[in-house]
């Protein structure tokens, strides 16, 4: 893992003494709430329907075991027991007071964590696929990449007051698990005809208010030259994204109003500016130091314990993935037991996956935009062990990529924006979904639920979304089929008008059931809702 | 009536008006009020800006929220309701 150096260290720790002052001026009225809000927000301090919220940034989705049970001490002794996952491979704590932030602030950083540019119009936390430097698929490690981007992001001058919040995606597989289409800049490492790595570039993409597929900017551009291009890209933002309408200040209302064509040419004519002045060139030896901190971990002899109990060989065949090299395995635990809440996970937990990464899986661990946890160099030989105690701490739900496997926003219970809850109904829809015996048969299959239309749930790109509506004070959902996350990108299309929560519920299982009946040898659910049109699942909805 | 609400400076908890101008957690102790008596409350809420953040009116009734935002008050309130399900499915309605 990436190690800080002094400048990182000293420019966390004189963020947390300086945010130390700032709320003890709120508290003793040197500040007004006013001036002291875009202050916390900016150290990833929100206050939400009960209690603030405390949003920590977790690099790229990678933690270490001591990070990790670092996250479990806070959710012990300053929150109510528990954190939660999100969907931006982040944890946030629901309930700590304002008061401790400065201290909670100053533990993370013993252990090289913060929650900088958690908040805010600027490049907020990269987002990686949680199998980087692990899957056998892969063309090249996307953490170098992603720590590089994180370097030269943080506190970019030029870059902490853009139109709007800016997110950038990295995937190093050609099986994109990173949903680079949907985010303002999706990058995909390849390699050029002459064996060269490099990056593929898209932007423009994004969800929200106005779902949109990223354009793709450039077949390839080089490491030397991906720091000016990804420059050229905000720049071209900075100075020509709207800044008079809040809805209309993402890159991807931009790269529309613009065209594709022509903002592309805008970003090419900046690059080329970019290039001759070479300031920001990468140099090689430093793409290999950082590349120097994520070694490819090493073989090992064990294979995965033979053992004749179902509950362990369903978990084995579900949750857990081959690895790029020998006696090693991806290990994805599941945040989602049947009706529990999606991401959360306890403290005790916390430990429990830290411990077992440190005995069984080089100290790393990974979370997922979905919402889980994974140990991404498990010792395949250990599996057993790793199984037993995942299952006693429920945490061994084998239902990774199933449709129990549910990504829910915080919605109404917790968040000020919402328009009706997201997780009871999350719940619900994992309890139902198991009660039909449907998960199994149906197979892989994506549910997203988000509270509001700012799509924190991922609603748009779900196989089937949920959105939550606001109708005369009523909860309703309004319910899409048909969104792709990864890979080809895809909007999911309105099934017809929304329904309250329990008809909702209902509603999901039968659109489960309908596409087991309409289903072909071999075929997705998209296949299906491609070939079948969505008629038959809007006559197994709203027919009765 | 109105209520005035607002969420507790140090630890951002619910809290309520009384009618003696203090702040309590508990919904029963919020002063009741309508029109000018309700604005002139609000005002003096606003204006204790080292004890809460963002006091703004809600509807309540009999004790407890009412109107549009009733379900949000209720959840500000009573806290998450993702402890136990409540949303009933079909099969357990
Ligand atoms: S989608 Fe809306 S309700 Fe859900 S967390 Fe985001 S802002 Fe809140």
């Amino acid at each position: 893992m990436y190690r800080y150096d002094e400048i990182d260290e000293a420019l966390v720790r004189e963020r947390v003494a300086e945010f130390r002052e700032q709320v003890t001026a709120r508290l003793s009225g040197e500040l007004t709430e006013d001036q002291f809000k875009p202050l916390r927000l900016q150290n990833g301090v929100y206050l939400q329907l009960h209690a603030y919220m405390l949003r920590v940034a977790i690099p790229y989705g990678v933690l270490s075991s001591d990070q990790l049970r670092l996250l479990a001490h806070i959710a012990r002794h300053y929150d109510r027991g528990y954190g939660h996952f999100t969907t931006r491979q982040n944890i946030q704590y629901n309930w700590p007071a304002l008061t401790d932030i400065p201290e909670i602030l100053d533990q993370l950083a013993d252990v090289e964590m913060h929650a900088i540019q958690t908040s805010g119009n600027c490049i907020r936390n990269t987002t990686t696929d949680p199998y980087a430097g692990a899957h056998a698929d892969e063309i090249a490690d996307p953490r170098p990449w992603c720590e590089l981007i994180r370097q030269w992001s943080t506190f970019h001058p030029e870059f902490s007051f853009l139109p709007r919040k800016f997110k950038i995606a990295v995937t190093g597989s050609p099986e994109d698990r990173a949903a680079i289409g949907v985010h303002d800049i999706g990058i995909r490492l390849v390699r050029s005809e002459a064996g060269e790595i490099g990056f593929e570039v898209h932007a423009g993409g994004g969800q929200g208010r106005t779902p949109r597929v990223a354009a793709k900017l450039a077949d390839f551009v080089s490491q030397r030259d991906l720091l000016a291009y990804l420059t050229a890209i905000l720049r071209v933002y900075n100075l020509a994204g709207r800044r008079d309408n809040l809805y209309k200040a993402r890159i991807k209302i931009l790269v529309e109003a613009m065209g594709a064509e022509a903002f592309i040419a805008a970003v090419d004519e900046e690059f080329a500016r970019l290039k001759r002045d070479g300031a920001l060139a990468v140099p090689s030896e430093e793409a290999q130091r950082i590349a120097a901190h994520f070694p490819a971990p090493a073989a090992l002899e064990g294979t995965p314990p033979a053992r004749r109990d179902l509950p362990y060989r369903r978990w084995l065949a579900r949750n857990v993935k081959p690895h790029k090299v020998a006696g090693r395995r991806i290990v994805v635990i599941s945040l989602k037991p049947y009706g529990g809440t999606p991401g959360d996970a306890t403290a005790e937990q916390m430990e429990l996956v830290a411990d077992l990464a440190e005995r069984h899986g080089l100290s790393e661990i990974r979370v997922t935009k979905e919402q889980n946890l994974v140990l991404p160099h498990a010792d395949a030989g250990a599996l057993g062990d790793i199984f037993d105690a995942l299952e006693a701490a429920g945490l061994a739900t084998a239902n990774a990529g199933l449709a129990s496997d549910i990504v829910a926003c915080p919605g109404l219970d917790y968040c000020n924006l919402a328009n009706a809850r997201s997780i009871p109904v999350a719940q619900a829809i994992s309890t139902a979904i198991q009660r039909a015996g449907l998960e199994e048969e149906a197979g892989e299959l994506t549910i997203k639920i988000s509270g509001c239309i700012n799509a924190c749930g991922h609603h748009h790109v779900a196989n089937i979304g949920l959105l939550g509506v606001d109708k005369r004070g009523e909860e309703t959902y309004q319910i899409t089929l048909g969104g792709i996350a990864d890979g080809a990108a895809a909007v999911g299309k309105i099934l017809g008008p929304s329904l309250p929560a329990d008809q909702a519920v209902a509603a999901v299982v039968d659109v489960v059931a309908a596409y087991l009946d309409q289903r072909r040898s071999g075929e997705s659910f998209i296949d299906t809702l491609t070939r079948a049109g969505l008629e038959p699942f809007k006559e197994a909805v709203y027919a009765q | 009536m109105k209520a005035v609400t607002a969420n507790r400076l140090t630890d951002g908890r619910v809290v309520y008006l009384t009618a003696d101008r203090r702040w309590t957690a508990d919904i029963a102790g919020a002063a009741a009020l309508e029109g000018e008596a309700a604005d002139a409350a609000l005002e003096a809420g606003l204006r204790d800006v080292l004890t809460v953040v963002g006091p703004y009116l809600i509807d309540i009734e009999g004790g407890a929220p009412a109107g549009a935002k009733r379900v949000r008050e209720a959840i500000r309130l009573t806290g998450p309701t993702t402890g136990s399900t409540k949303v009933k499915t079909k099969e357990s309605a």
